[in-house]
């Protein structure tokens, strides 16, 4: 039943874009469990990142001058007061420059994104254009650090004992209205989404795998090992459906052995055949390679068998 | 084959999957095997296209995209209603989904579209939005008429309006001398850039606050205006209480203009989202907040710039040039260009951007 519940899963983040030229091109919604683990890990990047850079400065800054760091100094020497503004400057540099930079790109996706396989979209499927980057980029600081700030700020205010009163009521209320944003509605879109016109969607990258007609028995029939020759008739082809088909090609792709001897023990139980041993893989492939054949020859009737039980 | 870099993709491929097209069983793998070449082809430009490198792509190559997206595009819709091989599916779903991201991707790099957002694209942003300004005018000077009438009623709504850090000794019963002080210019210049940095963080810190806010129909962005302007009316009838309102307006006239009109800006722009997804006319409310979101963006980068220059005619020229005129002529000045800049610069659109709006 798992496997049947994550299949519906699937098909609910499932959309159709079409695009200008008439093309359906099925995307599927990133998951709120990528979009979180893709923030956490632009802000690991982010933040040591930041700290390195700090570290730098300061090590050039305590090394170059006796005098040490100071910003409020009123005799501070050029160099000094250079590198202090070098620091605020990129740290407004990093901050924003981090997501909008790597967003605008051709990937359109930052690190984080990158890692988890998703990217930004435009969501009327049209072009990304660079005001929406920005406009998404723009908000995420109301989203989430403002509020993430005041939460701490407030708590901090309690724990010392200064009476916050309704204060840390609103700082929870900001923060979990745009936290629990994208968990009410269907396209997992954040506030910054909404205003930009974008949504994230997964960016597979599939390599094409070898066709499985080209090898082995599922050519000729006949088993190289063996020499055995394999034939099944409309009735015991007409047990499994599609789904089953990938399935098999599946397992076929992956090829373990054990794995492999188990399905053809129960093709053979379910078609009535003696099971035999030690030529389950040519087997298989000419099996899959017959049940193709035929369901991909109801198919161009228009006759489809989604599965075994259809 | 075309493409050098490549050469490790093709030659695996030419290997193990030889043009032997009708050794293959069945009919939708020899349709596989005859357009296989033509997809890997396209793979190779998406992959270099995703690197950033438009340059390393062979002009022959680059001409082909659009009919390799095409015949791409055709094969997925052949493959779904004649083939049943999920890994031949699934691959040719993700290359014609990346191909499309880079055919329909973002076209111009930072600066290209930067140089067209100097050049007209920012100025037209402003002006759309010319109503919202308006509005968040209105009530910026109804807070600072606010704040001085309540200030003048009573001292006690000074303490309660300006926050004790920022207000120093520029409070209520403060002497003349005092105040004037305040105004003076500096003696030395050291840590005056490190001033200016900090104040531009922190002024487009408060800027984009201002913008996000309107999300929430605007409310808060305006309120946000009040509250600052309520702030200035106070500090204004504190110096005009004394006499130097001419010379309070001059030293806030050097970066205020800028700076004012940015957070004028920022608010307009925060209020055009929340007006327009309050009434999104024709529009759903999700168009039309996409729509407007995107237009309040463009303002809101020019706002950063203007807080840049805001923070620096604050730091330096405000704490270094003396005299009312002078003061005044530099804030003037200032006042003018953006006014000029924002309401009678109309470039020409470039053919670029006309088609891009049309899209």
């Amino acid at each position: 039943m798992s496997s049947a519940t994550a299949i519906n899963k699937m098909d609910k983040r499932k959309r159709t874009l079409v695009t200008p030229e008439g093309i359906a091109i099925l995307i599927t919604i990133a998951s709120r469990g990528s979009r979180i683990g893709a923030l956490l890990l632009d802000f690991v990047i982010l933040i040591v990142t930041i700290i390195l850079f700090q570290m730098l400065i300061s090590l050039v800054a305590d090394g170059l001058f006796d005098e040490g760091f100071e910003i409020d100094g009123d005799n501070v020497s050029g160099a000094t007061e250079f590198l202090a503004i070098m620091q605020i400057i990129m740290m407004f540099i990093f901050w924003y420059g981090y997501f909008l930079v790597q967003e605008l790109g051709p990937r359109g996706a930052t690190l984080g994104k990158r890692a988890l396989g998703i990217r930004v979209a435009a969501r009327a499927g049209g072009r990304l254009a660079p005001e929406a980057i920005i406009a998404r980029n723009l908000l995420r600081d109301i989203e989430l650090f403002y509020p993430m700030i005041f939460l701490f700020v407030t708590l901090i205010a309690n724990i010392i004992g200064e009476s916050a009163g309704g204060m840390i009521w609103a700082a929870l209320i900001w923060f979990f209205v745009f936290a629990l944003f994208p968990f009410f509605n269907k396209d997992v879109m954040r506030a910054g989404d909404v205003i930009a016109g974008t949504w994230v969607v997964e960016a597979p990258r599939t390599k094409l795998a070898d066709a499985l007609s080209t090898q082995g028995a599922a050519v000729q029939g006949s088993s190289e090992v063996t020499g055995a020759r394999y034939q099944f008739g409309d009735k015991e082809l007409a047990v499994y459906g599609e789904h089953e088909l990938q399935t098999l090609e599946r397992m076929l792709r992956e090829a373990q052995t054990d794995a492999l001897s188990a399905v053809h023990a129960t093709i053979c139980r379910k078609i009535g055949w003696d099971p035999g041993a030690g030529d389950e893989r040519a087997f298989l492939e000419a099996f899959y390679a017959q049940l193709r054949a035929k369901l991909e020859d109801d198919m161009r009737f228009g006759k489809r068998k989604a599965d075994k039980f259809s | 084959m075309k493409t050098p870099s490549l050469g490790s993709w093709f030659g695996r491929t030419e290997i193990s999957a030889p043009t032997d097209i009708e050794s293959a069983a069945l009919r939708s793998d020899r349709f596989r095997l005859e357009r296989e070449g033509d997809w890997r082809r396209l793979e190779g430009v998406v992959i270099s296209m995703e690197k950033g490198g438009l340059r390393r792509i062979d002009d022959e190559d680059l001409l082909a995209l659009p009919t390799l997206y095409r015949t791409a595009a055709s094969s997925l819709s052949v493959a779904r209603e004649t083939s049943l091989d999920a890994s031949t599916l699934s691959y040719l779903e993700s290359l014609v989904q990346r191909a499309w991201f880079q055919v329909y991707g973002p076209r111009k790099g930072f600066f290209s579209w930067f140089r067209e957002f100097i050049f007209g694209g920012w100025s037209r942003a402003v002006r759309e939005i010319w109503l919202d300004v308006c509005i968040a005018l209105f009530v910026m000077v109804a807070g600072a008429v606010v704040g001085w009438l309540l200030v003048a009623q009573s001292t006690d709504w000074f303490y309660r309006l300006v926050p004790v850090g920022l207000a120093d000794t520029r409070v209520p019963g403060a002497s003349r001398e005092e105040l004037l002080a305040t105004l003076d210019v500096e003696q030395n210049t050291g840590g005056l850039s490190t001033f200016a940095a900090y104040l531009f963080s922190n002024n487009a810190g408060v800027c984009i606050l201002a913008f996000a806010l309107g999300f929430a129909f605007g409310v808060p962005s305006l309120m946000l205006l009040v509250h600052n302007m309520a702030m200035l009316g106070g500090m204004l009838w504190l110096f005009a209480e004394v006499g130097l309102l001419t010379e309070f307006a001059a030293w806030l006239s050097v970066h205020g203009t800028t700076e004012l009109f940015g957070i004028l800006l920022a608010g307009a722009a925060g209020l055009h989202i929340g007006r327009s997804m309050a009434f999104p006319g024709e529009n759903t409310v999700l168009e039309a907040a996409s729509i407007s979101g995107r237009r309040s963006a463009v303002v809101m980068i020019g706002v950063v710039i203007m807080m840049i220059v805001a923070a620096l005619l604050e730091a330096f020229p405000r704490q270094l040039v003396a005299g009312s005129q002078s003061r005044f002529l530099i804030g003037g000045m200032f006042l003018t260009f953006w006014l000029a800049y924002f309401f009678l610069y109309f470039p020409r659109r470039l053919d670029s951007e006309i088609a891009e709006s049309e899209e």
